[in-house]
């Protein structure tokens, strides 16, 4: 299975790199519009400002590639974000996959929401094998509205959706990768897809 | 709901974790990544590895050992010890470092918590404050405690803040080593006056410590090396009593 992480110049991706490892699969990284077009899974990372990101898509053409993409691809943190389709940090118009807005949170709470939370009402196979309420690691300042296409959804001070999915598009705001051996169940049932 | 964290903190120098460990059937206690897949095994929620190498040698050593840490630990953890540029940080990350703390560089040049948090996002921008009170007032000191500023722990805290710092690190060197309690008075303080988490550091000796700075001192999350090391609280009996004494906490 050719897996390809997208390279846009978007922080960590060690550790998602390791985590498929850690399942038997080299996930390769790559900024090649025709080899991450013909890829049998896809991951679309992201750590940093929403705005920046967009603009390295942009870019690299990588903006009108993502949507028309027919494998499964999975977007996790940022990634998710920009799937969406407009994000209150800095005003940035996403890639519209997800029709959904994402906002930041209230200040009244801790801004970013870092740590160990819960996700619920888990309906999509991305989830097989792991339980209701189980805990994910999140580091995130805005989160994506509840909404028809959310398969999963989280409380900080708010509900919001946890997971996206919209046909062959997964997005997660959890980072699977860093979440233990249940965040590794969700990497796998993605690899089944 | 957003659960309450558990750090175990590992001295590490020349790619070797210093502090003695005394887990049970745990053969190569010196080795840092065969401790922080236990810890992570055990239930913490994070890991923090503190690099106390003086020479450049020691340094590069880190590196290797965060890109295996990476390699095998898959819960968060965050590298600190005489990080002082944009490019040290770019390294740690690129090897797998979850966070980076900066604590003496940002006293000397305040702005690089701007540049880091700008290139990298706050989310992985650690401020470590090592303060002291003295005649009432908390005073900030750095290089490990050495030194006296002129610094007030709200005021920097304040200031790292609104920098872009993602998270801060305070250790209250009037408690760190004493196995007496964290300072939840300070933490409190700091909890409530910013609007970032609190990781609070020095003084865990017991299960009520714990309990004490979740609630009394509203600290996000606790950091403690020696009552984790020589296993005077395991982590699983910690976070249950936490979690019977209703703190949000994952299990």
């Amino acid at each position: 299975m050719r897996v390809i992480i997208i390279d846009y110049g978007a922080g960590n991706i060690k550790s998602i790199q390791f985590a498929f490892k850690c399942l038997g699969v080299d996930a390769v990284l790559s900024n090649d519009i025709d080899e991450i077009r013909t890829a049998d899974k896809i991951i679309f990372p992201g750590v940093g400002a929403a705005s920046t990101a967009m603009k390295m898509l942009q870019e690299s053409g990588l903006d009108k590639l993502i949507p028309k993409l027919k494998q499964p691809v999975l977007g996790i943190c940022l990634g998710m974000q920009l799937m969406c389709n407009t994000s209150e940090e800095g005003n940035t118009i996403g890639l519209g996959i997800f029709n959904v807005a994402v906002k930041r949170f209230n200040n009244a709470l801790k801004v970013p929401q870092m740590g160990w939370n819960t996700i619920s009402n888990l309906k999509s196979s991305l989830f097989t094998g792991v339980k209701e309420n189980e805990f994910m690691y999140l580091v995130h300042s805005f989160y994506a509205e509840i909404c028809a296409e959310g398969i999963a959804t989280s409380d900080y001070g708010i509900e919001y959706a946890a997971a996206l999915q919209k046909n062959n598009f997964y997005g997660v705001q959890f980072h699977p990768e860093k979440s233990g051996i249940e965040g590794a169940k969700i990497l796998q049932n993605f690899l089944n897809l | 709901m957003l659960t309450k964290r558990i750090i175990p903190c590992l001295d590490i120098k020349d790619g070797r974790t210093v502090k003695g460990v005394n887990f049970v059937n745990l053969i190569e206690a010196g080795d840092p990544v065969i401790l922080a897949k236990q810890y992570a095994e055990l239930g913490a929620d994070e890991l923090v590895f503190l690099d106390i190498s003086a020479t450049l040698e020691g340094r590069k050593t880190m590196l290797e050992m965060v890109l295996k840490v990476a390699e095998q630990v898959n819960i968060p953890f965050t590298v600190g010890g005489g990080i002082s540029s944009v490019a040290d940080v770019d390294a740690l990350l690129k090897c797998g470092a979850d966070k980076v703390s900066v604590n003496s560089s940002a006293i000397k040049r305040p702005e690089l918590i701007n540049e880091l948090s700008d290139k990298f996002g706050s989310q992985c921008v650690v401020v470590a404050i090592d303060a002291k009170q003295i005649d009432g007032e908390w005073i900030v000191h750095l290089a490990g405690g050495t030194l006296c500023t002129e610094l007030n722990l709200f005021e920097w805290a304040k200031e790292v803040e609104k920098r872009g710092a993602g998270e801060i690190l305070f250790t209250s060197m009037n408690n760190d080593g004493t196995k007496a309690g964290f300072a939840n008075k300070a933490l409190a303080k700091l909890s409530t006056t910013l609007n970032i988490p609190i990781i609070a550091s020095g003084g865990a000796g017991t299960v009520q410590h714990f309990i004490d700075t979740f609630t009394i001192g509203k600290s996000d999350a606790a950091l403690a090396a020696s009552v984790f090391h020589f296993g005077e609280i395991a982590i699983m009996d910690l976070k249950t009593q936490l979690r019977e004494n209703k703190i949000p906490i994952r299990l």
